[in-house]
């Protein structure tokens, strides 16, 4: 639904956006990653047509974003960063404003804007003008803006940016609610969104792309993934030590904490290879008292880290 | 044309939803009386028209029209929600057309507002009433170029306190540039062309020839084609400028 071709961006000499390329399909959450100013929001903008790339183009439901900028804008919802609302205008003359610009007009505005009123529960609001407005219910409004037109894809530009956790949480399940027949970019700097909604994660870092696969699959790039981490409280840190490292595929180990004869250590997998049977098997033959035992799945944060740091 | 349209609506809910536009029809109202009576001597030059009251237009318009315009392109930019109107399915032309188009019909709603000077001028005397509508319309164009310039003054920067003078300057620069005393010193300086040419580009000297009663296919040109540069000049600002 969303084709990326080797997008470009310069700011001067600066190279905001550097050959990006990527595509969305139907149904996928795409989450766009990286630290701030990677690129994420300039990368937005010339997909909503707000400024041409310096090179490369994009294709959104079909339409190409410089030569048919017009259609291709009318495929897209965009919420960008912070919320961008007039702070004179009340919520309903807003949002009826934007139904009009999008080209509804009679009973078929009316009911756009109700479903949009709805999904976003604005109905207590509609008279107040949005400089009245909490910053949730600004980002509400703003995201009732995008949706309003019921399009066919949405972009996100941090969503849930400055909420509340009830707040973020709301507008999380208002993105899962629609995801399914819609193709969603959302860029964000939190990674728990990424698993709360995200079904793909794109990582930017200077404008490159540097990772991109699902939740689950980004995971797996962490050393941390499969790793083991137990307690054992009959033997010394050196002794267990050893004997772990004496197994196959173990890459390393470390000793958490050490407190009254009692350890907790880390055993570390080379090549995300699973090793807990193994030290499960290894712990029971020597007999060793084991309390707490735990697989890793991968920290999404570490990943994170190792790939943008470069 | 449909989305122009709900352009100029936004627009002017914008300026009757905010005191500036009371404030300036008041203050506009004020002032036009005010220098009608006490400075244009409408009662001691015993002459049944309104060229008293329309002298004084340029010189209103000068800090008036400033006020209206400079928020145009600049709180767009300052509240970041020119992101949102040009990712809507709004070419830029129609976004500044619209804003400009509503603008001009503001400030039309404050001109027709003096009617009661037209009562007032029918009720002492016979005046020409050809004459008056002209003065209206010559008065209404000008407006218009003012605001253009001011459109362009608020594509230039976030900062409507800037806007305001940029466009005060620049207006000010085509309103002397026909004054009766700036003429006469160009005229002893510089060549008689020179000086005409300079008088020429002037907002005076085209409000002066429809303030006669004739509306003359130049004059239009002139309205009409300073009006489509300072718009584009805006479109050219904006692609260039809203990136940053």
């Amino acid at each position: 639904m969303i084709q990326v071709q080797h997008l470009v961006k310069l700011f001067g000499n600066f190279r905001a956006v550097d050959d990006i390329t990527f595509e969305v399909q139907k149904g996928e959450v795409l989450g766009f990653l990286g630290p701030n100013g990677a690129g994420k929001s300039t990368t937005m903008r010339m997909l909503t047509g707000f400024f041409p790339p310096s090179s490369g183009t994009a294709v959104i439901n079909g339409y190409d974003i410089l030569k048919d900028s017009l259609n291709a804008r009318r495929q897209i919802g965009y919420l960008p960063e912070n919320a961008p609302v007039y702070p004179d205008m009340t919520v309903e003359g807003y949002l009826k404003f934007i139904a009009e610009v999008r080209g509804f007009t009679g009973s078929e505005l009316k009911k756009k804007f109700e479903r949009a009123v709805e999904i976003c529960s604005l109905e207590k609001v509609l008279p107040q003008t949005v400089d009245t407005l909490s910053k949730g219910y600004k980002q509400r409004v703003c995201f009732a803006q995008a949706i309003l037109p019921d399009p066919p894809v949405l972009i996100l530009d941090e969503p849930t940016d400055g909420l509340d956790p009830n707040q973020k949480f709301e507008v999380r399940r208002m993105i899962s609610g629609m995801a399914e027949n819609k193709c969603i970019i959302l860029s964000t700097h939190i990674l728990e969104e990424v698993d709360a909604v995200c079904t793909r994660a794109i990582i930017i870092a200077n404008g490159k792309i540097v990772a991109n696969g699902s939740p689950n699959e980004l995971r797996k790039k962490s050393s941390l993934y499969e790793a083991v981490t137990l307690s054992l409280d009959n033997v010394g840190a050196e002794e267990a030590k050893s004997a772990f490292m004496s197994l196959a595929n173990v890459a390393n180990t470390e000793v958490l904490k050490e407190e009254n004869g009692a350890i907790v250590i880390r055993v570390l997998p080379s090549g995300g290879n699973v090793i807990a049977p193994a030290v499960a098997e290894e712990i029971r033959r020597r007999n060793w008292r084991n309390t707490q035992f735990s697989v890793e799945e991968g920290r999404l944060d570490e990943v994170f880290r190792n790939v943008t740091r470069q | 044309m449909r989305t122009t349209l709900s352009i100029i609506k936004r627009e002017m809910s914008g300026y009757f939803g905010s005191p500036v536009a009371y404030v300036f029809i008041v203050i506009f109202l004020i002032l036009c009386g005010f220098f009608t009576f006490q400075f244009g001597d409408f009662y001691n030059s015993n002459d049944a028209s309104l060229r008293a009251f329309f002298v004084w237009h340029p010189w209103l318009y000068l800090f008036l029209i400033p006020a209206v315009a400079m928020r145009m392109w600049a709180e767009e930019r300052r509240t970041r929600t020119i992101e949102l109107l040009l990712t809507l399915p709004v070419t830029l032309p129609q976004a500044i057309l619209g804003k400009f188009l509503a603008g001009w019909l503001f400030i039309g709603i404050a001109l027709a507002l003096t009617f009661p000077m037209v009562i007032t001028v029918c009720y002492l005397g016979n005046p020409d009433i050809g004459q008056i509508i002209a003065g209206y319309i010559g008065s209404f164009l000008l407006a218009g170029c003012y605001l253009a310039v001011g459109s362009f003054a608020s594509s230039l920067t976030r900062n409507q306190v800037v806007a305001f003078i940029i466009c005060l300057v620049i207006c000010l620069f085509f309103v002397i540039a026909g004054w009766g005393p700036v003429t006469e010193a160009l005229a002893t300086t510089v060549p008689l062309s020179v000086a005409n040419f300079i008088a020429s580009l002037s907002f005076m000297y085209h409000f002066d020839s429809v303030q006669r009663g004739v509306i003359d296919s130049r004059d239009l040109v002139y309205y009409a084609s300073l009006i489509t540069f300072m718009l584009s000049a805006t479109s050219v600002v904006l692609t260039s400028r809203k990136a940053s």
